[in-house]
């Protein structure tokens, strides 16, 4: 049994490393990708380009304003001189934040009554507005604080008035300086992997079916399990040579700490390597042309990676939703990779996504080899 | 370039894809499915994030701030801890995202200085969701604040300041209730038309030379334009009832307020299906065998696409470089398309640039198909 494995295995090495492009597929663009993506996916809002509309032109209100110019999160773009321009700047896109300050604004500050400043924000992009007017409403906060602060400076010596305050503290955990990049890198690895794996294994039997060499190999002795093994073992170290290379491309260049432990990664990602190969398998099964399977794979695996909590959080999802996603091994994957990398935590955490992404394995194995099985018949 | 051969390669394409049920029925249901799927999926809002409490004082004070978070339509109470383990164990188990440590000092320190605070710990391995989190934590400690100030004022009979000294008053354009879907959803209608689109043709020149049809083909009079066209406007009809469906779906299912008009759309529809096709037919006749050319179109469509054309991460906020890379990004232009004028209603004009590049590299890339088609005759 053994020997008739090794044959396949080496036949399939060959195959895969015969010619210099599928050599170069294998390794450049997954490299290339990681280098872009890893610098591309963040939702880190900086530099918002804000303009600003000062009508009230006192002391007041030039101090708030300075407040948003020095802020690194918002960047002034332009000083407007009337509605219109600020109009004009959002419609264009030129800026998305507008800060708007009406004249009266100090008058209504010096007798205690509550100020209005106007933000506008171009909500085409909502996250991206939401952090924006987070900003603003800090900045402003800030300045409506040190304003009472002052004033009650100066009136507490008059009237005895104590000053009451409440503070959080932030204390992000594991990421400390709140690091996009930190997040999607681990992420990219697990996503990468699974476009490539996939669509590999896909193609393996369907490729041998349309050639029409799957009825040559049918006659030698080899069962279809074997071959199957013979099949996919080249393609799980396939995957875990990606992986090492992404993974790589992370820690060394990206800077992105790996705080967990090793094996656990090791574990998790033959784990992950086994279900995606799986379902590898199984559309190579139910396909019987090269190009079906590329189809299905389009199908497949858009739909894995945008439901895998790797930007859209899963806890956000409509409850049916996040029912779909525990079919994803990728769902999986995204918890153990970010688990190992950022929060050093082992199996007695992860154990039930280690343990799903098992059952996921070994339930598509099984279809796909009775699959198969049945298709030679 | 003869109308009789285009028609007659269109006729033998056509015939291609009928015979071919499975395969037809993918390219009709594929963007149906993904719309609908997708659509759902697609969310940044943070709503009911997942919160611990941690309360080491245990006074009506502690008790009556960590009310405050339960009462949130923000906040979804997880689980009230009672030691530290036990919180490093929930955030570790990503129980819950945030948890708010109430200390032991907090009503004494509040008593004697006036100044007290407490602790928000967060998982950060999500750096968006922490900071969206985590400003809505502020926001339910600085309302906590400021009334308490008002009460104690109130108490010692000032009524100095009874109300805030400053309010920002927001106004959100285009998208007034800051709904992500309704700036993702725009974008995943590009996605999936990319998606589908270079699916359909990629494989259209690879397969004749993978049968040994291409010999047939070439033997026929047909010139290698002819050839390109005959194959490529079935599956611009394709491509037309694939975006109907997408845009319907987005439209009307998902309620995306659609601000511009059909006949925008139109015209950029078939200008981004024109790259799209262009780019799948390019790709097959320069990679000869069917797994090279599905692995490149999926390397250059489907991860570029999500994470490179401004459909969830912003462009300008990516590194100078990347920003430029960005531009190769065919979908890119669409994005800025589809979302215009659905949330803006932008007419032709307003979105010449994207337009403009849109065409530039229509043509591009159809030149380019049509000079590797007559060199791989060679």
């Amino acid at each position: 049994m053994f020997a008739r494995i090794k044959y396949i295995l080496i036949k399939e090495f060959i195959e895969l490393w015969r010619d210099k492009w599928g050599r170069f597929r294998l390794i450049v663009p997954p490299i290339i990708q990681m280098l872009i993506f890893g610098y591309a996916a963040t939702f880190e809002v900086y530099h918002v380009p804000t303009i600003v509309l000062d009508l009230d032109h006192t002391q007041e209100s030039r101090e708030l304003v300075s407040r948003f110019t020095s802020s690194n999160r918002l960047n002034i773009v332009s000083i407007a001189s009337s509605q219109r321009d600020v109009n004009n700047a959002i419609d264009n896109s030129d800026a998305a934040v507008a800060l708007v300050v009406r004249a009266g604004f100090a008058n209504l500050l010096r007798k205690g009554q509550s100020a209005p400043v106007q933000a506008i924000v171009d909500g085409t992009n909502s996250n991206t507005a939401l952090i924006a007017l987070g900003y603003v409403n800090t900045i402003a906060a800030g300045y409506a604080q040190d304003y009472t602060a002052d004033l009650l400076q100066r009136t507490t010596r008059l009237q005895g008035v104590r000053q009451v305050q409440v503070t959080l503290e932030q204390r992000p955990w594991y990421n400390e300086d709140l690091n996009g990049r930190w997040f999607f890198v681990p992420g990219v690895i697990g996503t990468l992997t699974l476009v490539i794996v996939v669509n590999l294994t896909a193609f393996a039997i369907v490729r041998e079916r349309e050639i029409g060499t799957l009825e040559q190999i049918m006659v030698t002795p080899i069962r279809p399990a074997e071959f199957i093994l013979g099949k996919t073992v080249p393609f799980f170290f396939v995957g875990l040579g990606e992986v090492a290379l992404v993974a790589a491309v992370g820690i060394f260049w990206f800077g992105i700490p790996f705080v967990g432990n090793p094996l656990v990664l090791l574990l998790g990602t033959t784990l992950y390597l086994l279900s995606v190969l799986a379902l590898g398998l199984l559309i190579s099964t139910l396909c019987s042309t090269q190009q079906q399977a590329f189809a299905t794979n389009f199908f497949v695996l858009n739909p894995l990676f945008t439901l895998s909590g790797f930007s859209f959080p899963i806890t956000s999802m409509p409850e049916f939703m996040q029912w779909m996603t525990y079919a994803n091994p990728l769902r999986y994957y995204l918890v153990v990779i970010r688990g190992t990398f950022l929060k050093g935590v082992g199996v007695e955490v992860l154990w039930p996504d280690l343990v799903a992404m098992a059952i996921i394995a070994v339930t598509l194995l099984t279809i796909s080899i009775l699959r198969f099985r049945k298709s030679l018949e | 370039m003869k109308v009789r051969r285009l028609k007659a390669i269109a006729l033998k394409e056509v015939l291609q894809i009928w015979r071919d049920p499975r395969s037809l029925m993918i390219a009709l249901l594929m963007p149906f499915m993904q719309m609908f799927l997708l659509g759902y999926g697609v969310t940044l809002d943070l709503k009911h994030i997942p919160i611990c409490t941690f309360d080491r004082e245990a006074s009506q004070n502690s008790q009556a701030l960590l009310k405050r978070f339960a009462a949130s339509r923000y906040f979804a109470i997880a689980g009230n801890v009672q030691n530290y383990p036990a919180l490093v164990g929930a955030i570790d188990r990503a129980d819950c995202k945030i948890a708010i440590v109430v200390p032991p000092d907090f009503s004494e320190r509040l008593n004697d200085t006036g100044s007290t605070s407490v602790q928000a710990i967060v998982d950060a391995t999500d750096d968006n969701s922490a900071n969206i989190a985590y400003g809505y934590a502020l926001a339910v400690v600085s309302s906590f604040s400021s009334d308490a100030q008002l009460l104690l004022s109130a108490r010692q009979g000032n009524t100095l300041q009874q109300s805030q000294p400053m309010v920002v008053q927001s106004r959100v354009w285009f998208n007034e209730d800051l709904e992500s879907r309704n700036f993702v959803i725009p974008g995943l209608v590009a996605v999936v038309l990319a998606l589908v689109g270079a699916q359909l043709t990629s494989l259209t020149i690879s397969r004749e030379w993978e049968r040994g049809t291409m010999e047939l083909l070439i033997s026929t009079p047909a010139r290698p334009s002819e050839v390109m066209f005959g194959k490529l406007i079935p599956y611009l009809v394709l491509g037309w009832i694939d975006a109907s469906f997408c845009l319907i779906i987005a439209a009307f299912w998902f309620e995306v307020p659609f601000r511009g008009t059909i006949f925008t759309l139109f015209v950029t529809t078939t200008l981004f299906l024109a790259v799209v096709l262009g780019i799948g037919y390019l790709l097959s006749v320069l990679i000869r065998n069917q797994l090279g050319a599905s692995q490149i179109a999926l390397l250059v469509t489907m991860l570029p696409t999500t994470l490179l054309s401004g459909y969830v991460f912003p462009i300008d906020q990516m590194p100078n470089i990347i920003q430029k890379i960005t531009y190769l990004i065919y979908s890119r232009y669409y994005v800025t398309i589809v979302k215009a004028i659905f949330l803006k209603g932008a007419d032709l004009h307003a979105m010449a640039t994207p337009i403009l590049f849109l065409l530039v590299y229509a043509s591009a890339v159809i030149f380019l198909a049509a000079r590797a088609f007559r060199k791989t005759l060679e």
